[in-house]
């Protein structure tokens, strides 16, 4: 079984990041690291692969500046090949031009049985990509997967849902996009690290790949504005005189949870 | 994984990529793995099982072990760099595996192929772990006074004798066992040789775990002897009376990690102290704005810098292929010196809550001593750079 999975390679987080002011977008020219959403999916890929005793994870990522770290510690983790598409001209690109690349890029590294997507990035996100890859690739796709399993030609994954799970029989070949936390990412070993210097990443253009960039001017989507995050609000402070788990209780009802 | 801000970190620049990668990986196995555990670990003198585990799967114990025997060698440059950051985490997981590799490169340097064969590349894996023993109740210093000694009878050595404070012994399949198998040599460190010991070996016992300040989780034990048997194949690189220039090659190494452990467990320190400065306030402002504070935190950010150029001059030297006892006993001296006063400025930045045991701060002061003490006291490595530097007329 191959598995592909989307990589995104964005500022580290727990560095401060900054905003262009022309563009109102993150800053991308620094060094830039593997996003945690996405080693879900590269964990998942080598268990799936794993399992079913054979085939091969691949990576897929669009980066600027031929940025390769983050796809090393992919490769380290386990993933075999990848390729980076890396142009000034894709700088821009709203998600359904990131989706047409990812997809050609998918194109360009092979046949997979599944390719797989975090739900959303941690950067700056749309949460649309990977269902608008399947829409170019003309492949079902299945969001918010929890748990999946190959069985045969299709898949079974659990979808999380408001209220629980849905549980969903989808064919192969598939797009899913994974939440936050399903699996454990491994560590990579410092073989694993030492060897991803020789696995192969074909670094290429969007026009390698058939795919005319359209920059800010042709994107279908505009930031008109930002604004700082609101202040986080003090919280209520309860003394408690006996009563307090009354409190909590209602409080809990009013959001809902219980 | 979490990726969690770092106040101060190695110095990786002049790292490979892949090493700075592992540099990296470290770091985050610390911040994300051991130091939401290490309190509870520490306080209640826990052998740290799940973490050495993740160790051996990340090649920790097969960080100066190459090819064909391991698959994660590196410079002594990022050895030195992993030792700080899991020090920073916890000072006992890096003594883990000092010794480990302290034996790995005696075994590469003077080890028979068999010998090579047999041992590194389980030692690489972890799955069979090792390590030295050097002090007798009797003396640290004064190694060539040892009384263990290994008398050679039939096809093998007969062991009799006690060694004390060895670290790690009973997680040890492997002893390098430094003894006489010459008590009448003169010069005495002539009768010297290091032997092999198998865990097992009839007559060899692990008899003690020694209470101590700090350095909490791992043991250190006293060993007995007992007309303990080994085969003749145990001596290292099948050749008597080397074991004492071999040790102290191997010991460069060991040095180096030490210095290593000093400047992590400093680093930890200061991170802390930056923070609470910064957290705590009185007489209306951050106490870091108070100069008398402000001018520790300097004080400690120098010389934790100094510390760190000096610990990479010396595993440099060792990466070029010199002779670097002189070098990796400075840093060894310098760095552990450092990390006394850095943790104990680090308790007086937090007022009372720096004695107290639900902080870090304390650990990092009660661990600082042992590099003052370990690996070569420091009084005995100023013996050492005073003899180079008068032997090499100068400093290089
Ligand atoms: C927690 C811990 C773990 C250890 N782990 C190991 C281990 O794994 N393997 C191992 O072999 N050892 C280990 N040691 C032992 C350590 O290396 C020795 O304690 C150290 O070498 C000092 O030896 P000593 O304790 O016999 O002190 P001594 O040699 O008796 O020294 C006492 C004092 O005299 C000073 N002194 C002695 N000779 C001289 C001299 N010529 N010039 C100036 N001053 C001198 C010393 O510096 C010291 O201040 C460990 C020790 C500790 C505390």
């Amino acid at each position: 079984m191959n598995v592909t999975v989307c990589v995104k390679q964005i500022p580290d987080p727990a560095l401060p990041g900054e905003l262009d002011p022309s563009t109102n977008t993150l800053k991308r020219d620094g060094k830039l690291i593997l996003d945690e959403s996405d080693s879900y999916g590269v964990e998942m890929a080598l268990q799936l692969v794993g399992a079913a005793g054979g085939g091969e994870v691949g990576i897929i990522s669009m980066a600027p500046n031929g940025e390769v770290s983050g796809m090393r510690t992919a490769l380290a983790m386990g993933a075999a090949k990848g390729v980076l598409v890396s142009d000034p001209e894709l700088s821009g690109s709203d998600a359904l031009t990131t989706a047409k690349v990812l997809a050609a890029a998918a194109q360009k590294l092979g046949h997979a049985d599944l390719i797989i997507a975090g739900t959303e990035s941690s950067d700056g996100y749309t949460g649309t990509v990977p269902e608008q890859i399947a829409e170019v690739l003309g492949l079902p796709s299945v969001t918010f997967a929890k748990s999946v399993v190959v069985d045969g030609d299709t898949i079974k994954v659990n979808r999380q849902s408001e209220n629980g799970y849905d549980e969903v029989v989808c064919s192969l070949p598939a797009v899913i996009s994974v939440t936050a936390g399903v699996v454990e990412p491994r560590y990579p070993s410092f073989k694993g690290i030492m060897a991803a210097k020789s696995k192969p990443v074909d670094t290429v253009t969007a026009a390698d790949l058939g795919i005319t960039p359209v920059g800010w001017g042709g994107a279908f989507q505009q930031i008109t504005g930002i604004e700082q995050a609101p202040a986080r609000q003090a919280g209520e402070i309860v003394e408690d005189d006996g009563e307090a788990h009354l409190k909590i209780v209602a409080f809990l009802e009013n959001l809902k949870v219980i | 994984m979490s990726w969690q801000p770092n106040t101060n970190s190695a110095d990786v620049s002049q790292l490979s990529t892949e090493e700075q990668q592992i540099v990296e990986l470290v770091a985050r196995w610390v911040d994300h793995e051991v130091r939401p555990v290490v309190s509870q670990l520490e306080h209640t003198n826990t052998y740290p099982e799940a973490l050495i585990e993740q160790m051996k799967q990340m090649g920790v114990f097969g960080l100066a072990i190459p090819e064909p025997y391991g698959h994660s060698a590196v410079s002594a440059r990022c050895y030195a760099q992993v030792t700080e950051e899991i020090s920073r985490g916890w000072m006992s997981l890096a003594g883990a595996f000092g010794g480990h590799s302290v034996v790995s490169k005696l075994l590469l340097r003077f080890g028979t192929d068999e010998q090579k064969r047999r041992y590194l590349p389980r030692l690489a894996t972890g799955e069979l772990r090792a390590t030295m023993a050097l002090t007798e109740p009797d003396g640290g210093s004064d190694l060539q006074a040892m009384r263990t000694v290994a008398a050679a009878v039939g096809d093998g050595y007969v062991i009799n004798g006690s060694k004390t404070w060895i670290t790690n012994a009973r997680m040890s399949g492997l002893v390098a066992l430094l003894c006489k198998t010459d008590p009448s040599a003169e010069p005495r460190h002539r009768g010297v040789s290091i032997l092999l010991v198998e865990q097992g070996s009839a007559g060899f016992s692990v008899s003690r775990d020694l209470p101590k300040l700090g350095y909490k989780g791992v043991e250190s034990c006293e060993l007995n002897f007992d007309d303990c048997r080994v085969p003749a194949d145990a001596l290292l690189g099948g050749a008597e009376r080397h074991g004492f220039v071999q040790m102290m090659a191997g010991l460069e190494t060991g040095r180096i990690q030490v210095a290593g452990r000093a400047i992590g467990v400093a680093r930890a320190a200061f991170d802390d102290a930056l923070r609470y400065a910064q957290d705590r306030h009185t007489f209306g402002k951050p106490i870091w704005q108070h100069q008398s504070v402000g001018n520790l935190l300097a004080d400690m950010a120098t010389q934790i810098t100094a510390a760190q150029q000096l610990n990479y001059h010396a595993a440099d030297c060792v990466d070029s292929g010199r002779r670097a006892d002189m070098e990796a006993g400075m840093a060894k001296l310098f760095c552990s010196e450092m990390a006394a006063k850095v943790t104990l400025d680090a308790i007086r930045i937090h007022g009372g809550h720096g004695y107290s045991t639900e902080f870090d701060v304390e650990r990092y002061y009660r661990d600082a001593p042992l590099m003052i003490v370990g690996e070569g006291t420091n009084e005995v490595l100023r013996n050492v750079i005073v003899k180079q530097a008068i032997g090499r007329n100068g400093l290089t």
